[in-house]
């Protein structure tokens, strides 16, 4: 029964409907506190990215460049997924994962993309396997994805009100990190939060995940960085 | 009880409540009160206290606080201290201005442990203390909800 | 090295209010927060915090873990001459942070 339903979900597409960013979900002062680039503290990210950026990439690399690049990860290029953050570690500086100087620099690019639509070239053939991944049941509560962010997007789970899960706003600022954080690591939290296996950062679970959210949120505007709970 | 008494004892109690019922929100008691005010009266008015009515998330919660007052050489704002009813640490923050300020505004962003009442409480160059107290209904508590 | 953001209007006339407004990058630790381990991760925040203008103090702020991570502040100042605007501050940690910016007043 469960892999007929699952059949069904591959060709029907996802049961989203309209893709609405995290930012409908969430509370006035998140809401206010993104508004303002004066006290949006990603923003503190995004100067030291500028700076990384001019020491770094802008030998080659002309900052007034960057408007749209976001827009354009993640993709497949030579049938790998090729995140924002594996692109930059490759062409610049071999910066770890979750560093604070990757961090900056993935929040300064991103951010020269915010308010234009992101994920433009993905196929769905290209998104089949992080299709696949969303839907699966994992971890010791035996939930997929989209048993929160689809079956019970918009209802509330103790004070918090479940979102869809979209990418769009990340790096992203959240207020339960009071830092800014990837979207891998807010992936992990999820698994976390699941009990299951934390696959590792940049490890091809998460950019199959990546692709698929980048997909299924097509038509979503950047807001990098965004504000979260 | 006789008219008589009976009119005697309005009498008594209306001119306390025109001063101004001093301290009326602002706690006597509390040694956290004491410790700014060195035990002098605490009036209500003059502050204005700016928070939302609700918080859904108590980590980041914008606060803004006004007094009013002409910031001259004269007459300007020492000091506005801004208390907690609830969070692990009471006294959140104080701020220092002066004439140069210009004018005594102050804004910030605050963390709050819960559903509870804050007071700003502002020292003048007068030496008077005035205050303003506002409840806010915070969903998500920011210190002790386990981070 | 401690971030900082500074926003001041472009230019402001003698004699106007300016407003001020900072945001710093400090965790303005808590205390009660566990990490990935289990263990309390220890309190660290700013607790005192100055602004000087052309050399004087002009905003002065004691604080504490009541104020939010990354704290953001909002004051006002008188226009004078052009000068610079010094921030300093210090935290549990005793470690001190400094940001300037440049205040250009017609």
């Amino acid at each position: 029964m469960n892999r007929i339903l699952l059949t069904l979900v591959f060709f029907m597409g996802s049961a989203l409907g309209q893709p609405r960013s995290g930012l409908e979900f969430s509370g006035a002062e998140i809401r206010q506190l993104q508004a303002s680039d004066a006290e949006n503290p990603g923003m503190l990210w995004v100067d030291r990215g500028a700076g990384l950026f001019a020491q770094h990439c802008a030998a080659c690399h002309q900052p007034g460049s960057m408007k749209g690049v976001a827009t354009r990860y993640p993709r497949v290029v030579d049938g790998k997924v090729v995140n924002l953050e594996a692109k930059l570690r490759h062409n610049g500086p071999r910066l770890a994962y979750e560093s604070q100087e990757l961090l900056a620099l993935t929040a300064y690019v991103a951010h020269q993309s915010r308010g234009l639509p992101f994920s433009r070239g993905i196929s769905n053939e290209e998104a089949e396997k992080g299709r696949r991944e969303y839907y699966r049941r994992r971890g010791q509560m035996n939930l997929s994805c989209a048993h929160c962010h689809e079956a019970s997007a918009g209802k509330t789970l103790g004070a918090e009100t479940l979102s869809q899960g979209q990418p769009n706003g990340y790096p992203a600022y959240r207020l339960e990190w009071q830092t800014l954080g990837s979207l891998h690591r807010r992936l992990r939290a999820c698994m976390y939060g699941l009990h299951a296996e934390l696959p590792a950062y940049g490890s091809d679970l998460l950019l199959d995940l990546e692709l698929f959210l980048a997909v299924r949120g097509r038509g979503l505007l950047l807001e990098t960085p965004a504000v979260r709970r | 009880m006789k008219r008589r008494d009976f009119l005697g004892f309005t009498l008594v109690i209306l001119p306390v409540q025109a001063l101004g019922q001093a301290n009326a929100h602002v706690s006597t008691t509390d040694p956290l009160v004491v410790a700014i005010t060195k035990g002098k009266d605490v009036l209500p008015g003059k502050v204005k206290l700016e928070l939302p009515a609700v918080a859904v998330n108590g980590h980041s919660v914008a606060m803004t606080v006004k007094v009013e007052s002409p910031m001259s050489a004269a007459q300007y704002v020492r000091a506005v201290h801004l208390v907690s009813e609830k969070n692990p640490v009471r006294e959140m923050a104080t701020f220092y201005l002066g004439p140069h300020s210009g004018r005594a505004e102050v804004g910030s962003r605050i963390r709050l442990n819960g559903t509870q009442r804050i007071t700003a409480i502002a020292e003048l160059s007068d030496g008077s203390f005035w205050s303003d107290q506002v409840a806010i209904e915070v969903r998500e508590a920011a210190c002790t909800d386990g981070g | 090295m401690a971030l900082a953001r500074i926003q001041l209007p472009k230019d402001a006339k003698r004699g106007e209010l300016v407003e001020v407004r900072i945001v710093i990058q400090h965790p303005m630790e808590t205390g009660f927060r566990r990490d990935a381990g289990g263990e309390r991760v220890a309190r660290n925040a700013i607790h005192s915090l100055a602004c000087r203008y052309n050399g004087a103090e002009v905003f002065r702020a004691t604080l504490s873990t009541g104020i939010a991570a990354n704290p953001y502040l909002r004051f006002f100042l008188r226009a004078g001459e052009s000068g610079d605007l010094d921030f300093w501050w210090l935290d549990d940690d005793e470690k001190e942070g400094t940001a300037k910016t440049r205040l250009v007043v017609a």
